[in-house]
């Protein structure tokens, strides 16, 4: 698959983003300066970046705990999503949200999700918005999740609604063989979790999710395919977390030692590098240059968010709804 | 569109308002129909909304017109895009309602039965009602959902709940419960405009009643009660069928020469404290009646407030009359004796003003 000059900086900017986003956001986190859980996604940096390097504004995803990926992917400011895990008044949710509920409309991100498997069908929701108004072509929904809610009944009945409406859907399941600390080889009860797509009528793809570019091409067929009006597809990435289920989380309790080198001598970004240098796509110091650009923009997004303000007391009473006759207040 | 936010004090007369009698489920039909004639956005999604399929033609039969012959007729004026049969998926499908109206729909989900809801709980709760919060006020969701409730029709206990205050305990979402075909008409046509996720309860047993109905277009504003009957000896409180309860307690209370107020709650969340203050200041004695079950219900929320904020004006202890701390029985005795019944209503006002 041929892919452009600028849709290979763009992937590499993008893998190089979260990776040093997540490994800034832990630093943080361990400084105090974060304000609750955090779920690190660096290892998985390939299934987003190469999933969303052919999505637009226009397109949707649904997102999950483990959500900086996505976020950084489709295009959402770190500062902001810093500011956010800081709880200040400047983050993407305004502090109330923090990291697993950073979303952003204006750029088709329906929301990390913290109850695993619910976010798979506002994908399907917005699938079936770009159905009922005759834009698919322009207008997909995918939904990230994990090998965790492979096992929840909502992604099940997800897949089976957009399979019966034919809609534009791109199920990216990123088993990164983990639900918490509980194996995938415990609890899913297939070999391949893609096994089950042709049980919904359609194509299930297992992906080697810690190469980019098998990830870029896997997800260009499926979202041509959904453009196209062909309905759903299915996609399982398979990748690896290289921190914990959350920032205080040990794996090294659970996962062995050989593991976690095997994943990281197939390193997404390290792979990466050594191929568009090694086919003269991209030159070291393109790379180096990219590198350095994004550990300003953390040192930056950091410090930005350090120097915002906390939410006013009054954010706690606001845009619980729309509209609403009855105080919001608590009772005292 | 008239907005009718302050309801004839004096309940349903209507004088001079070009209107007719009709059944309350004419009127929730016809309400959808012009609520999807007004706004190409609004679209309906359930099971056998329209249900059957021709095997050869693969179009719709409306063979059943939506549970209670709810929706019978709208598929051929609308086409199956537009009222959306879907699989018996309630998670599912109420999750792809709000996926929908988080990018620019109005969805309107029937869930057939109320006890579906508990089905699709953590999409209502989780994401439907705390999206606009959660992301700080980027996004709204407005979409409507509608269920059946309430005992007296051998459901028995899957078929039967009444659990309001599960829904009205949720921040984020709203509920009504209309008791009558003037109140569904101002009230559905106001929960597919707002732009929150609103919730309208059905009592099964009111969806044969007949009524008066405006001809006009209007709303009932969200978290407006209104009077059905003055009095002021009790104020008797209820809310979807037992609003209908509280009337005719009403007319035995009057043959006993106690002249009860009859308030309808219309809206639980908001819902209209004002209402419920300014008439209990009036009367000094209060019954609120609900067919929820009494552990943390909306009976004991309305009794909350007005030990709170008019306790000095009360000459008895509120009283509640509810159904049993138990799920609703088959038997129809049982079950009868589950409901609060006009009898129930009236024990407890004799007794409250010592008038045996």
């Amino acid at each position: 698959m041929e892919i452009s000059k600028e849709k290979l900086e763009w992937m590499y900017t993008t893998m190089y983003r979260i990776r040093r986003f997540e490994e800034t956001m832990l630093e943080q986190t361990f400084k105090g300066n974060s304000m609750g859980v955090t779920h690190p996604s660096d290892g998985q940096e390939a299934p987003p970046t190469g999933v969303c390097a052919h999505l637009t504004d226009k397109d949707w995803i649904g997102s999950t705990h483990r959500g900086h990926g996505h976020c950084i992917a489709k295009g959402l400011d770190t500062h902001a999503m810093m500011a956010e895990i800081m709880g200040r008044a400047t983050g993407q949710c305004g502090g109330k949200g923090g990291s697993m509920h950073i979303a952003d409309f204006s750029k088709g991100m329906l929301g990390a999700n913290a109850i695993v498997g619910a976010s798979i069908p506002l994908a399907v929701g917005a699938a079936l918005t770009a159905k009922y108004k005759g834009i698919e072509n322009e207008s997909v929904g995918v939904s990230f999740f994990g090998d965790g809610a492979s096992s929840q009944g909502v992604l099940h009945e997800s897949m089976n609604l957009a399979s019966v409406w034919k809609l534009p859907v791109i199920f990216a399941c990123e088993n990164n063989g983990y639900a918490e600390a509980t194996p995938a080889w415990y609890s899913v009860s297939a070999e391949d979790i893609a096994s089950r797509a042709d049980g919904y009528g359609m194509p299930g793809v297992v992906v080697d999710g810690m190469d980019v570019f098998e990830v870029y091409e896997a997800a260009g067929e499926a979202i041509a395919r959904a453009r196209a009006g062909e309905g759903p597809t299915f996609l399982e990435l398979k990748t690896y977390r290289y921190h914990g289920h959350f920032h205080a989380d040990d794996p090294k309790k659970y996962r062995k030692p050989d593991e976690e080198e095997h994943y990281h001598e197939r390193d997404a970004l390290k792979n990466f590098e050594k191929r568009v240098t090694g086919q003269k796509l991209m030159s070291a110091k393109k790379l180096k240059s990219i590198r350095d650009s994004i550990e300003q923009e953390m040192l930056d997004a950091v410090e930005f968010a350090l120097e915002s303000p906390m939410p006013d007391v009054e954010a706690l009473y606001s845009d619980v709804y729309v509209n609403y006759s009855n105080p919001i207040f608590g009772l005292r | 569109m008239t907005t009718h936010n302050k309801i004839d004090p004096l309940g349903p007369g209507y004088e001079g308002v070009a209107g007719k009698e009709l059944r309350f489920r004419d009127v929730f039909r016809d309400t959808l129909r012009a609520e999807m004639n007004r706004d190409q956005d609004v679209f309906l999604m359930g099971e056998d909304i329209s249900g059957g399929f021709d095997r050869d033609t693969k179009e719709p039969l409306d063979a059943w017109g939506g549970p209670f012959a709810a929706t019978k007729g709208l598929v051929q004026e609308f086409g199956p895009e537009r009222i959306r049969d879907a699989p018996i998926s309630e998670a599912g499908f109420v999750g792809a309602a709000v996926g929908a109206a988080l990018t620019g729909l109005r969805p309107v989900v029937d869930l057939m039965y109320f006890d579906f809801v508990t089905v699709a709980y953590d999409q209502l709760l989780s994401n439907a009602a705390k999206s606009r919060y959660m992301f700080g006020g980027q996004t709204r969701v407005p979409m409507t959902l509608f269920a059946r409730s309430g005992a007296g029709t051998g459901h028995a206990a899957q078929h039967s709940e009444s659990f309001y205050s599960m829904l009205a305990h949720i921040p984020g979402l709203k509920v009504v419960v209309p008791s009558d075909p003037y109140s569904v008409k101002g009230l559905l046509a106001a929960a597919i405009r707002d732009d929150d996720p609103v919730f309208l309860v059905n009592d099964k047993k009111l969806i044969n009643l007949t009524g008066f109905v405006p001809d006009e277009d209007y709303v009932i504003e969200l978290g407006k009660g209104r009077y059905m009957q003055r009095g002021d000896d009790v104020t008797l409180v209820g809310m979807s069928y037992t609003s209908v309860v509280c009337e005719q307690a009403a007319v035995q209370l009057a043959d006993a020469g106690i002249n009860a107020e009859v308030i309808d709650m219309m809206s639980l969340s908001p819902f209209d404290e004002d209402i419920l203050l300014e008439s209990v200041q009036k009367t000094n004695n209060v019954v609120i009646v609900d067919e929820d079950t009494p552990r943390a219900s909306m009976a004991s929320e309305f009794a909350a407030v007005i030990a709170d904020k008019a306790f000095d004006h009360l000459d008895a202890p509120v009283k509640r009359v509810t159904g049993p701390h138990s799920p609703v029985p088959y038997n129809k005795g049982l079950e009868n004796a589950f409901m609060p019944q006009p009898e129930d209503v009236v024990g407890t006002v004799r007794n409250m003003l010592g008038r045996d």
